[in-house]
């Protein structure tokens, strides 16, 4: 167990690694002269000039990503090329936002999936299993920002009960206020992301009733739902525990998308602006953070899957 | 204490898969239910437990001590399952749930039926049970997990989950046909010695007349979801007179086995 | 697997159907807005703006005056070119890496998986991030972010059905035969391998469509002068708090597309895996869990 911990955790240092170059030289060498970008078009050279030496973009790569790593390691993500201020305390700071959202609309996601999805395959032949399987495919179809202006029309202009757009200036420090602010985005993404999530819990919840030791369970005297629900859910719950890191990749992304919606400050809005801005120490600064997030959250998950699972802790 | 089964139909998908068969179990009786596979043998015996697969319709009859099965509701036959009929599955290998111990396993068959008793009793009776089954070390194994054991000892849990409760028919549906062969043996003795040892019904099912000659003593040969041929099994073997229970005997025989015992 | 005999069966199946018909309608309106639609999509009429759908105006028109129903015709033109190239981009990509991955010595194998691994972490939209921060948002953007994306997932999952199909027996047979390499790919490989491949094609562009709105959305995707069902979104949002069913006519477009190619793909996967039983997901073969705006 320690071996597979500790090889698992050398994959992602080299994940980690290999993601930052990535991101590092997509943006330092895709074609555009990043001094132009920042200066403008009617630029004189001794400002390109001046640009590129305050950046140090007349470095060699190799050297300005060391530069950067090191930063990174020591917990520096740089500062902005536009404001000056430091990448860290932005992204923290606007983690108070997203970070609240996301963890909401997961929950939300699981509350839609999980009972709706066992209910769709155990019912699947009768009409309330195939309207809730009809129904998630019809959801896990919507764009998520169309999904949020419904919500919006529903309940913000018609009904009036939760605030269209913004996020209180006081913070959490508001905590009702602040909240209510979250509650429309956090269920627009989690119904969305809830949806394409209650496919797979369908489809593993059917291949848990076909298993041979839930009809065991059932020989031995529990009914047949007992049965499914008792033994047959663990390796549901196993299996769904295998696609989290996906659903949230899933949700990051509907919160870029709809922190813009309703015009909440948080990491994905400030993203799309620093991208609009061409700030990229910003810009690799976050996507650092975020694609950093999900391979972590991937190496977590591998390991609760298998401390989960006894078969697994044998196989060496 | 009797299983009465009178003009069993089961359909699934439209299909018409057991056709009128008829089945009677005795008290203390040893029935064969022998047939090809796709003669309908596994499905009957699902349908006594209301164990078929979503979707299939039963008709016909099925009494146990007078009660009629077919139709009950799940949670009456539930209280049935383990207690009064127990049932034991062909593949070892899926029958049990591979994350949870073996003996928690078997210690749930005692938890359903008899709430009052405690978890460290259930263990204590599982342990007795798995020893029961001739399980080797029984302390030590009962905290294993399937798969860490081998087939005829998972096939030998099985055993001992059904009949835990000291049900009073067991039905055995091709216990022995996915083990090795020199296990096969071990297991058909056991189930022997555990039927006689507690006065029970057996039902046994199985496409192996030299199985069956070791362990039954009467017989019904299904063919295509129908009853071909039925009667005491010494019979049967003597003058076969359908062929599908002619060309089961010759299966049989292609091995060195002969009628009445062992080669 | 005979020839047309998977067609058929997804022609029968209701969701396999519907899915055929969707892609149809959209191919065809983008084929027929190139030379008609009911009126000039960039038309301006302020006169008659904020028109309720009617005579004049099928579906209304927003805020400039613009109909509503030309405007989504046009857009299907965006649609069906950011799919199409995605499909393109992401199946070439998928193959190379697939092949990288199943066809080389080991180290390189090795490699090329861990890579493939690393790259499934960047959701698509963060892809088009990292490259609209340079180049510039454009449908390009789009769709070569949503082909490196896909792609990726495409040889993720197409690489075990190689090898897979690499050590089987008649290939095996095959080069026992004498057949050459290349010979034995054509043969062999790639007619089993397609099923899996159209399949993962078939929600990849479900996902191009999903992108293409999200990221025009956010300002990143088709440039204003170009019709496109995520800009026209991002217009009728401005005013939703007095024309609020406005929205509900892209935002329909965009789910019925997206749900048509997600219900195709489902369909093809049902028609082509021999092994799949009735209810259950065959091992492997589950559309992405992602969602992408």
């Amino acid at each position: 167990m320690i071996r597979y911990a500790l090889t698992r955790l050398a994959l992602l240092v080299l994940g980690l690694f290999v993601a930052s170059a990535l991101i590092f030289t997509t943006l330092r060498i895709l074609p555009g002269d990043i001094a132009q970008l920042i200066a403008g078009v009617n630029s004189t050279p001794e400002q390109l000039a001046g640009i590129r030496e305050r950046l140090g973009l007349d470095r060699p790569i190799p050297v300005q990503y060391g530069d950067w790593i090191g930063g990174v390691l020591r917990g520096d993500l740089g500062s902005s090329q536009l404001t000056g201020t430091p990448v860290v305390s932005e992204l923290l700071q606007k983690a108070e936002v997203t970070v609240p959202l996301g963890i909401l609309a997961f929950v939300v996601a699981l509350l839609v999936a999980l009972p709706f999805g066992v209910l769709a395959a155990v019912r699947r032949h009768r009409p309330d299993g195939v309207a809730v399987s009809v129904g998630a495919q019809a959801l896990a179809a919507v764009p998520v920002v169309w999904a949020g202006m419904m919500l919006v029309v529903v309940f913000a202009v018609t009904l009036g009960w939760l605030p269209a757009q913004g996020f209180p200036r006081a913070g959490w420090s508001d905590p009702a206020a602040a909240f209510r602010a979250l509650v429309l985005p956090a269920v627009t993404i989690g119904v969305v992301e809830g949806a394409v999530l209650l496919r797979f819990v369908r489809s593993a919840t059917l291949q848990a009733m076909g298993q041979d030791f839930v009809r065991t369970a059932a020989a031995k005297g529990l009914t047949r739902t007992q049965a499914l629900l008792r033994h047959g859910l663990p390796s549901v719950g196993l299996s769904v525990i295998t696609v989290l890191g996906v659903q949230v990749a899933g949700i990051m992304v509907g919160a870029v998308v709809i922190e813009q919606l309703f015009s909440l400050p948080g990491i994905g809005r400030m993203l799309v602006e620093d991208t609009g801005n061409r700030d990229l120490v910003k810009v690799q600064g976050e996507l650092l953070v975020l694609t950093g997030l999900v391979l972590i959250i991937g190496f977590v998950v591998d390991l609760v899957h298998r401390v989960l699972d006894p078969r697994q802790r044998e196989a060496e | 204490m009797t299983l009465s089964i009178t003009g069993l139909t089961i359909d699934i998908a439209g299909r018409r898969v057991v056709d009128g068969v008829d089945l009677e179990v005795a008290d203390g009786a040893r029935v064969g239910l022998i047939g090809e596979s796709g003669s309908g043998k596994s499905l009957t015996a699902l349908a006594v437990l209301g164990l078929l697969p979503d979707g299939a319709r039963v008709g016909g009859s099925i009494r146990w001590e007078g009660r009629e099965l077919i139709g009950m509701p799940d949670r009456d036959l539930a209280r049935l399952r383990g207690d009064e009929i127990g049932m034991v599955f062909q593949e070892p290998q899926t029958a049990l749930n591979p994350i949870r111990t073996v003996g928690r396993q078997i210690a749930e068959s005692i938890r359903i039926h008899q709430r009052g008793v405690s978890r460290a009793e259930a263990w204590a009776r599982a342990v007795e049970e798995a020893r029961r089954v001739k399980l080797p070390d029984p302390e030590a194994i009962v905290r294993r997990y399937p798969h860490q054991l081998s087939g005829g000892q998972r096939q030998r849990v099985a055993i001992a989950m059904a009949l835990a409760c000291r049900p009073r028919l067991l039905i055995a549906d091709e216990p022995t046909t996915a083990l090795d062969v020199t296990i096969q043996a071990e297991i058909l003795e056991l189930l022997h010695h555990l039927v006689d040892e507690d006065g029970m019904s057996l039902v046994f099912i199985t496409h192996d007349l030299a199985v069956l000659s070791q362990i039954a003593t009467d017989a019904v040969v299904l063919e295509s979801g129908h009853v071909a041929e039925s009667g005491p099994l010494r019979m049967l073997l003597r003058s076969p007179a359908s062929p599908v229970t002619q060309a089961l005997l010759r299966d049989a025989t292609a091995t060195l086995w002969r009628p009445g015992g062992r080669a | 697997m005979r020839r047309l005999q998977w067609a058929r069966r997804v022609w029968a199946s209701g969701t396999g159907r519907f899915g055929v018909i969707v892609v149809v309608v959209i191919a065809a309106t983008a084929l027929v807005s190139l030379f008609w639609t009911p009126l000039d999509p960039q038309r301006v009429d302020i006169a008659n703006r904020w028109a309720a759908p009617g005579a004049a105006h099928l579906l209304g028109t927003d805020g400039s005056g613009r109909d509503i129903l030309s405007l989504l015709m046009a857009g299907s033109r965006t649609t069906v070119l950011v799919a199409v190239g995605a499909g393109v981009i992401a199946t070439a990509i998928g193959l190379v890496l697939a092949a990288l991955g199943a066809l080389t010595p080991r180290p390189v194998r090795e490699g090329v998986t861990v890579i493939v691994d690393i790259l499934i972490a960047f959701p698509v939209l963060l892809i088009a991030m990292m490259i609209s921060a340079v180049w510039g948002g454009s449908l390009l953007v789009v769709i070569v972010s949503v082909g490196i994306g896909f792609g990726v997932n495409i040889a993720r999952v197409t690489r075990p059905e190689l090898r897979r199909i690499l050590r089987s027996d008649f290939v095996l047979a095959g080069r026992a035969a004498g057949l050459s390499p290349s010979q034995n790919l054509w043969r062999h490989l790639l007619p089993n391998v397609a099923p899996v491949f159209i399949v993962q094609l078939s929600w990849g562009m479900a996902v191009a469509v999903l992108a293409e709105a999200g990221l025009s959305y956010l300002g990143f995707g088709a440039p204003v002068t170009q019709p496109s069902w995520g800009l026209l979104l991002a217009d009728l949002q401005r005013f939703i708090s007095v024309h609020p069913l406005s929205v509900l006519w892209p935002g329909l477009a965009i789910t019925l597309t997206v749900l048509g190619f997600n219900l195709l793909g489902d369909a093809l996967r049902d028609a082509t895996d021999p092994t799949l039983s009735r209810g259950s997901a065959p091992r492997g073969t589950e559309p992405p869990a992602a969602v992408t705006a």
